[in-house]
Protein backbone atom coordinates (compact mmCIF):
# COMPACT_ATOMS: atom_id res chain seq x y z
CA UNK A 1 0.00 0.00 0.00
CA UNK A 2 1.23 3.50 -0.84
CA UNK A 3 0.21 6.75 0.80
CA UNK A 4 0.19 9.52 -1.79
CA UNK A 5 -0.15 13.08 -0.57
CA UNK A 6 -0.57 15.97 -2.96
CA UNK A 7 -0.97 19.68 -2.34
CA UNK A 8 -1.08 22.62 -4.69
CA UNK A 9 -2.80 25.87 -5.57
CA UNK A 10 -6.36 24.96 -6.41
CA UNK A 11 -7.64 24.82 -9.98
CA UNK A 12 -9.96 22.46 -11.87
CA UNK A 13 -8.25 19.25 -12.99
CA UNK A 14 -5.96 18.38 -10.08
CA UNK A 15 -7.87 15.25 -9.05
CA UNK A 16 -8.19 14.06 -12.64
CA UNK A 17 -4.45 14.55 -13.29
CA UNK A 18 -3.28 12.80 -10.13
CA UNK A 19 -5.74 9.91 -10.32
CA UNK A 20 -5.07 9.58 -14.06
CA UNK A 21 -1.35 9.17 -13.36
CA UNK A 22 -2.12 6.58 -10.67
CA UNK A 23 -4.47 4.67 -12.97
CA UNK A 24 -1.73 4.56 -15.61
CA UNK A 25 0.48 2.60 -13.20
CA UNK A 26 -2.39 0.25 -12.28
CA UNK A 27 -2.93 2.01 -8.99
CA UNK A 28 -6.20 1.21 -7.28
CA UNK A 29 -7.44 4.04 -5.07
CA UNK A 30 -8.74 2.87 -1.74
CA UNK A 31 -9.58 5.30 1.06
CA UNK A 32 -8.84 8.92 0.32
CA UNK A 33 -9.69 12.40 1.45
CA UNK A 34 -9.39 15.48 -0.70
CA UNK A 35 -10.32 18.96 0.35
CA UNK A 36 -9.83 22.62 -0.36
CA UNK A 37 -7.98 24.55 2.34
CA UNK A 38 -7.81 28.30 1.70
CA UNK A 39 -6.93 27.98 -1.96
CA UNK A 40 -4.68 24.97 -1.47
CA UNK A 41 -6.08 21.68 -2.65
CA UNK A 42 -4.89 18.78 -0.47
CA UNK A 43 -5.18 15.07 -1.23
CA UNK A 44 -4.26 12.04 0.83
CA UNK A 45 -4.83 8.82 -1.06
CA UNK A 46 -4.14 5.20 -0.17
CA UNK A 47 -3.19 3.38 -3.33
CA UNK A 48 -2.78 -0.31 -3.91
CA UNK A 49 -0.62 -1.22 -6.88
CA UNK A 50 1.65 -3.96 -8.13
CA UNK A 51 3.92 -1.36 -9.72
CA UNK A 52 7.22 -0.50 -8.02
CA UNK A 53 7.27 2.68 -5.89
CA UNK A 54 9.79 4.25 -8.26
CA UNK A 55 7.39 3.84 -11.16
CA UNK A 56 4.57 5.48 -9.24
CA UNK A 57 6.87 8.33 -8.24
CA UNK A 58 7.94 8.80 -11.82
CA UNK A 59 4.35 8.89 -13.07
CA UNK A 60 3.46 11.47 -10.44
CA UNK A 61 6.64 13.51 -10.99
CA UNK A 62 5.35 14.46 -14.44
CA UNK A 63 2.02 15.60 -12.99
CA UNK A 64 3.82 17.39 -10.22
CA UNK A 65 6.17 19.43 -12.41
CA UNK A 66 3.58 20.23 -15.07
CA UNK A 67 0.80 20.95 -12.60
CA UNK A 68 2.71 22.80 -9.89
CA UNK A 69 1.84 20.23 -7.25
CA UNK A 70 3.87 19.00 -4.27
CA UNK A 71 3.67 15.22 -4.28
CA UNK A 72 4.89 12.67 -1.76
CA UNK A 73 4.73 8.88 -2.13
CA UNK A 74 5.51 6.52 0.69
CA UNK A 75 4.82 2.87 1.48
CA UNK A 76 2.56 2.26 4.46
CA UNK A 77 1.46 -0.97 6.07
CA UNK A 78 -1.78 -2.25 4.60
CA UNK A 79 -3.73 -2.38 7.83
CA UNK A 80 -7.38 -3.29 7.79
CA UNK A 81 -9.74 -0.37 8.47
CA UNK A 82 -10.49 -1.52 12.01
CA UNK A 83 -6.90 -2.27 13.05
CA UNK A 84 -5.62 -0.06 15.82
CA UNK A 85 -9.06 1.43 16.30
CA UNK A 86 -10.16 2.34 19.79
CA UNK A 87 -13.24 0.42 20.88
CA UNK A 88 -15.77 2.90 22.10
CA UNK A 89 -18.53 5.32 21.24
CA UNK A 90 -18.53 8.03 18.59
CA UNK A 91 -18.85 11.68 19.54
CA UNK A 92 -18.52 14.94 17.68
CA UNK A 93 -16.50 17.73 19.27
CA UNK A 94 -17.60 21.24 18.31
CA UNK A 95 -15.30 24.12 19.17
CA UNK A 96 -15.63 27.77 18.24
CA UNK A 97 -14.29 31.05 19.46
CA UNK A 98 -11.82 33.83 18.85
CA UNK A 99 -8.69 32.72 17.07
CA UNK A 100 -5.46 32.40 19.03
CA UNK A 101 -2.52 29.97 19.01
CA UNK A 102 -2.95 26.70 20.86
CA UNK A 103 -6.67 25.96 20.55
CA UNK A 104 -6.26 22.67 18.70
CA UNK A 105 -3.32 21.60 20.87
CA UNK A 106 -5.23 22.35 24.05
CA UNK A 107 -8.43 20.55 23.07
CA UNK A 108 -6.73 17.53 21.53
CA UNK A 109 -4.37 17.39 24.51
CA UNK A 110 -7.35 16.73 26.79
CA UNK A 111 -8.61 14.06 24.39
CA UNK A 112 -5.21 12.39 24.17
CA UNK A 113 -4.80 12.19 27.95
CA UNK A 114 -8.08 10.27 28.13
CA UNK A 115 -7.15 7.92 25.27
CA UNK A 116 -9.83 9.45 23.03
CA UNK A 117 -9.03 8.77 19.38
CA UNK A 118 -9.54 11.50 16.77
CA UNK A 119 -10.80 9.90 13.55
CA UNK A 120 -11.67 13.04 11.59
CA UNK A 121 -10.91 16.66 12.28
CA UNK A 122 -11.27 19.91 10.40
CA UNK A 123 -10.64 23.51 11.32
CA UNK A 124 -11.66 26.73 9.60
CA UNK A 125 -10.66 30.31 10.21
CA UNK A 126 -12.78 33.21 8.97
CA UNK A 127 -11.77 36.64 10.21
CA UNK A 128 -11.42 36.26 13.95
CA UNK A 129 -13.69 33.24 14.21
CA UNK A 130 -12.01 29.88 14.63
CA UNK A 131 -14.08 26.72 14.23
CA UNK A 132 -13.03 23.13 14.91
CA UNK A 133 -15.13 20.04 14.30
CA UNK A 134 -13.86 16.59 15.10
CA UNK A 135 -15.24 13.11 15.21
CA UNK A 136 -13.73 11.12 18.05
CA UNK A 137 -14.01 7.67 19.59
CA UNK A 138 -14.29 7.71 23.37
CA UNK A 139 -13.14 4.47 25.01
CA UNK A 140 -15.90 2.66 26.89
CA UNK A 141 -14.16 3.08 30.26
CA UNK A 142 -13.94 6.87 30.03
CA UNK A 143 -16.46 8.82 32.11
CA UNK A 144 -18.02 11.19 29.56
CA UNK A 145 -19.17 13.72 32.17
CA UNK A 146 -15.62 14.00 33.47
CA UNK A 147 -14.31 14.33 29.93
CA UNK A 148 -16.84 17.12 29.27
CA UNK A 149 -15.75 18.92 32.43
CA UNK A 150 -12.09 18.69 31.42
CA UNK A 151 -12.86 19.95 27.92
CA UNK A 152 -14.85 22.87 29.34
CA UNK A 153 -12.02 23.82 31.63
CA UNK A 154 -9.42 23.62 28.85
CA UNK A 155 -11.67 25.56 26.48
CA UNK A 156 -12.04 28.27 29.10
CA UNK A 157 -8.26 28.64 29.29
CA UNK A 158 -7.99 29.32 25.53
CA UNK A 159 -11.23 31.32 25.43
CA UNK A 160 -13.36 29.06 23.23
CA UNK A 161 -16.66 27.25 23.57
CA UNK A 162 -16.67 23.43 23.36
CA UNK A 163 -19.43 20.85 23.02
CA UNK A 164 -19.15 17.06 23.03
CA UNK A 165 -22.16 15.47 21.35
CA UNK A 166 -22.87 11.75 21.15
CA UNK A 167 -23.38 10.34 17.68
CA UNK A 168 -26.11 7.74 17.60
CA UNK A 169 -26.44 5.43 14.67
CA UNK A 170 -29.94 4.31 13.79
CA UNK A 171 -29.81 0.78 12.46
CA UNK A 172 -32.44 0.30 9.77
CA UNK B 1 -52.25 -6.01 9.00
CA UNK B 2 -53.69 -9.26 7.49
CA UNK B 3 -52.35 -12.55 8.79
CA UNK B 4 -49.49 -13.99 6.74
CA UNK B 5 -48.36 -17.59 6.25
CA UNK B 6 -45.15 -18.57 8.11
CA UNK B 7 -42.14 -17.05 6.35
CA UNK B 8 -38.65 -18.36 5.93
CA UNK B 9 -35.45 -16.57 6.79
CA UNK B 10 -33.64 -15.33 3.68
CA UNK B 11 -30.03 -14.30 3.15
CA UNK B 12 -29.52 -10.54 3.32
CA UNK B 13 -27.75 -9.18 0.24
CA UNK B 14 -24.87 -6.74 0.64
CA UNK B 15 -23.71 -3.82 -1.49
CA UNK B 16 -22.46 -3.68 -4.21
CA UNK B 17 -25.05 -6.26 -5.30
CA UNK B 18 -26.82 -4.92 -8.40
CA UNK B 19 -30.28 -5.68 -7.03
CA UNK B 20 -29.78 -3.06 -4.31
CA UNK B 21 -29.40 -0.41 -7.01
CA UNK B 22 -32.41 -1.64 -9.02
CA UNK B 23 -35.73 0.16 -8.74
CA UNK B 24 -38.47 -2.27 -7.77
CA UNK B 25 -41.38 -3.27 -9.99
CA UNK B 26 -44.93 -2.70 -8.80
CA UNK B 27 -46.46 -5.83 -7.31
CA UNK B 28 -49.93 -7.33 -6.97
CA UNK B 29 -50.26 -7.52 -3.17
CA UNK B 30 -52.73 -10.42 -3.45
CA UNK B 31 -50.31 -12.56 -5.51
CA UNK B 32 -49.31 -15.60 -3.37
CA UNK B 33 -45.63 -15.02 -4.27
CA UNK B 34 -45.84 -11.47 -2.95
CA UNK B 35 -47.59 -12.69 0.22
CA UNK B 36 -44.81 -15.27 0.68
CA UNK B 37 -42.19 -12.56 0.18
CA UNK B 38 -43.93 -10.36 2.78
CA UNK B 39 -43.80 -13.24 5.26
CA UNK B 40 -40.13 -13.88 4.46
CA UNK B 41 -39.24 -10.23 5.03
CA UNK B 42 -40.83 -10.27 8.47
CA UNK B 43 -39.23 -13.61 9.34
CA UNK B 44 -35.80 -12.40 8.25
CA UNK B 45 -36.21 -9.09 10.05
CA UNK B 46 -37.17 -10.87 13.26
CA UNK B 47 -34.02 -12.98 13.41
CA UNK B 48 -31.74 -10.02 12.64
CA UNK B 49 -30.74 -8.23 15.85
CA UNK B 50 -31.62 -4.53 15.85
CA UNK B 51 -33.25 -4.73 12.43
CA UNK B 52 -36.31 -2.47 12.19
CA UNK B 53 -37.01 -2.76 8.48
CA UNK B 54 -36.19 -4.85 5.45
CA UNK B 55 -36.90 -4.33 1.75
CA UNK B 56 -37.36 -6.89 -1.03
CA UNK B 57 -34.10 -5.70 -2.63
CA UNK B 58 -32.25 -6.80 0.51
CA UNK B 59 -33.34 -10.39 -0.01
CA UNK B 60 -32.49 -10.21 -3.70
CA UNK B 61 -35.76 -9.16 -5.36
CA UNK B 62 -36.29 -5.85 -7.15
CA UNK B 63 -39.89 -5.38 -6.06
CA UNK B 64 -41.79 -2.63 -4.25
CA UNK B 65 -42.32 -4.47 -0.96
CA UNK B 66 -40.84 -3.84 2.47
CA UNK B 67 -41.41 -4.67 6.11
CA UNK B 68 -41.10 -2.39 9.14
CA UNK B 69 -41.29 -2.93 12.88
CA UNK B 70 -40.01 -0.20 15.15
CA UNK B 71 -42.00 -1.30 18.19
CA UNK B 72 -39.73 -1.61 21.19
CA UNK B 73 -37.04 0.63 19.71
CA UNK B 74 -35.99 3.29 22.25
CA UNK B 75 -36.26 6.13 19.72
CA UNK B 76 -39.75 5.26 18.53
CA UNK B 77 -42.52 7.83 18.92
CA UNK B 78 -45.46 7.05 16.65
CA UNK B 79 -45.60 3.35 15.87
CA UNK B 80 -47.78 1.23 13.60
CA UNK B 81 -46.35 -2.05 14.84
CA UNK B 82 -45.20 -4.84 12.57
CA UNK B 83 -46.34 -4.50 8.97
CA UNK B 84 -45.55 -4.92 5.31
CA UNK B 85 -46.33 -2.36 2.62
CA UNK B 86 -46.50 -2.90 -1.12
CA UNK B 87 -46.11 -0.21 -3.79
CA UNK B 88 -45.55 2.41 -1.10
CA UNK B 89 -44.88 6.04 -1.84
CA UNK B 90 -44.34 9.20 0.16
CA UNK B 91 -47.40 11.46 0.09
CA UNK B 92 -45.93 14.26 2.17
CA UNK B 93 -42.75 14.85 4.14
CA UNK B 94 -41.73 17.69 6.40
CA UNK B 95 -39.56 18.71 9.37
CA UNK B 96 -36.22 17.59 8.05
CA UNK B 97 -33.61 16.45 10.49
CA UNK B 98 -30.16 14.94 10.12
CA UNK B 99 -29.26 11.59 11.62
CA UNK B 100 -26.72 8.83 11.19
CA UNK B 101 -27.99 5.60 9.64
CA UNK B 102 -26.74 2.09 9.28
CA UNK B 103 -28.06 -0.62 6.99
CA UNK B 104 -27.70 -4.41 7.07
CA UNK B 105 -26.83 -4.32 3.39
CA UNK B 106 -23.97 -1.85 3.94
CA UNK B 107 -22.35 -3.28 7.07
CA UNK B 108 -19.04 -1.43 6.92
CA UNK B 109 -20.32 2.15 6.76
CA UNK B 110 -22.73 4.53 8.38
CA UNK B 111 -23.90 7.80 6.86
CA UNK B 112 -25.37 11.16 7.82
CA UNK B 113 -28.68 11.62 6.05
CA UNK B 114 -31.35 14.34 6.07
CA UNK B 115 -34.81 12.86 6.38
CA UNK B 116 -38.26 14.15 7.16
CA UNK B 117 -39.45 13.57 10.74
CA UNK B 118 -43.09 14.04 9.75
CA UNK B 119 -44.33 11.71 7.06
CA UNK B 120 -47.41 10.47 5.28
CA UNK B 121 -47.00 7.29 3.27
CA UNK B 122 -49.49 5.51 1.02
CA UNK B 123 -49.27 1.84 0.13
CA UNK B 124 -51.10 -1.46 -0.04
CA UNK B 125 -51.25 -4.27 2.48
CA UNK B 126 -50.30 -7.78 1.38
CA UNK B 127 -53.05 -10.43 1.05
CA UNK B 128 -56.00 -8.02 0.77
CA UNK B 129 -54.38 -5.29 -1.29
CA UNK B 130 -56.15 -2.75 0.91
CA UNK B 131 -54.94 0.79 0.23
CA UNK B 132 -53.71 2.44 3.44
CA UNK B 133 -52.30 5.81 4.37
CA UNK B 134 -49.96 6.00 7.37
CA UNK B 135 -49.15 9.20 9.18
CA UNK B 136 -46.10 8.95 11.39
CA UNK B 137 -43.14 10.83 12.86
CA UNK B 138 -39.70 10.42 14.36
CA UNK B 139 -37.89 7.13 14.07
CA UNK B 140 -40.66 5.29 12.22
CA UNK B 141 -40.77 8.10 9.65
CA UNK B 142 -37.01 7.81 9.08
CA UNK B 143 -37.26 4.04 8.82
CA UNK B 144 -40.08 4.19 6.26
CA UNK B 145 -38.09 6.58 4.07
CA UNK B 146 -35.05 4.31 4.29
CA UNK B 147 -37.12 1.28 3.21
CA UNK B 148 -39.01 3.12 0.46
CA UNK B 149 -35.61 4.22 -0.83
CA UNK B 150 -34.53 0.56 -0.98
CA UNK B 151 -37.62 -0.29 -3.07
CA UNK B 152 -36.59 2.51 -5.45
CA UNK B 153 -33.03 1.14 -5.70
CA UNK B 154 -31.48 3.75 -3.41
CA UNK B 155 -29.19 3.23 -0.41
CA UNK B 156 -28.38 5.75 2.32
CA UNK B 157 -25.07 6.11 0.46
CA UNK B 158 -27.05 7.86 -2.29
CA UNK B 159 -28.52 10.32 0.21
CA UNK B 160 -25.63 11.44 2.41
CA UNK B 161 -25.49 15.15 3.02
CA UNK B 162 -21.86 15.94 2.13
CA UNK B 163 -18.49 14.53 1.14
CA UNK B 164 -17.55 13.79 4.76
CA UNK B 165 -20.83 12.11 5.67
CA UNK B 166 -19.87 8.47 5.15
CA UNK B 167 -18.09 6.91 8.09
CA UNK B 168 -16.37 3.59 8.65
CA UNK B 169 -18.17 1.72 11.38
CA UNK B 170 -16.55 2.08 14.80
CA UNK B 171 -18.13 -0.96 16.34
CA UNK B 172 -19.40 -3.94 14.48
CA UNK B 173 -22.91 -5.30 14.86
ZN1 LIG C 1 -31.26 -0.61 4.61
Amino acid sequence: MLAVTVIGADRPGIVAEVTGALAAVEGNLEDSTMTLLRGQFAMVVLVRTGSPVAEVEQALARVSSQGGLAVDVRPVSAASPAAGAVQGSSYVVHVNGADRPGIVATITGVLARRGVNVVDLGTRLAGELYVLTAEVVVPLDVDVDELRAELDEAAGVVGVHVRLVAVETDEM
Amino acid sequence: MPELPPGSVRTVVRAPATVLATAGRDVDPTDPDVVALAADLLATQEVSPGCVGLAAQQVGEALRVFSVDVSGHPKTRSCHGRFVLCNAEVVSASRKGRGREGCMSVPDFTGDVQRARRLVVRGQLPVTGEQVELETDGFEAVCLQHEIDHTNGLLFLDRVSDAHAIHPRQTYL
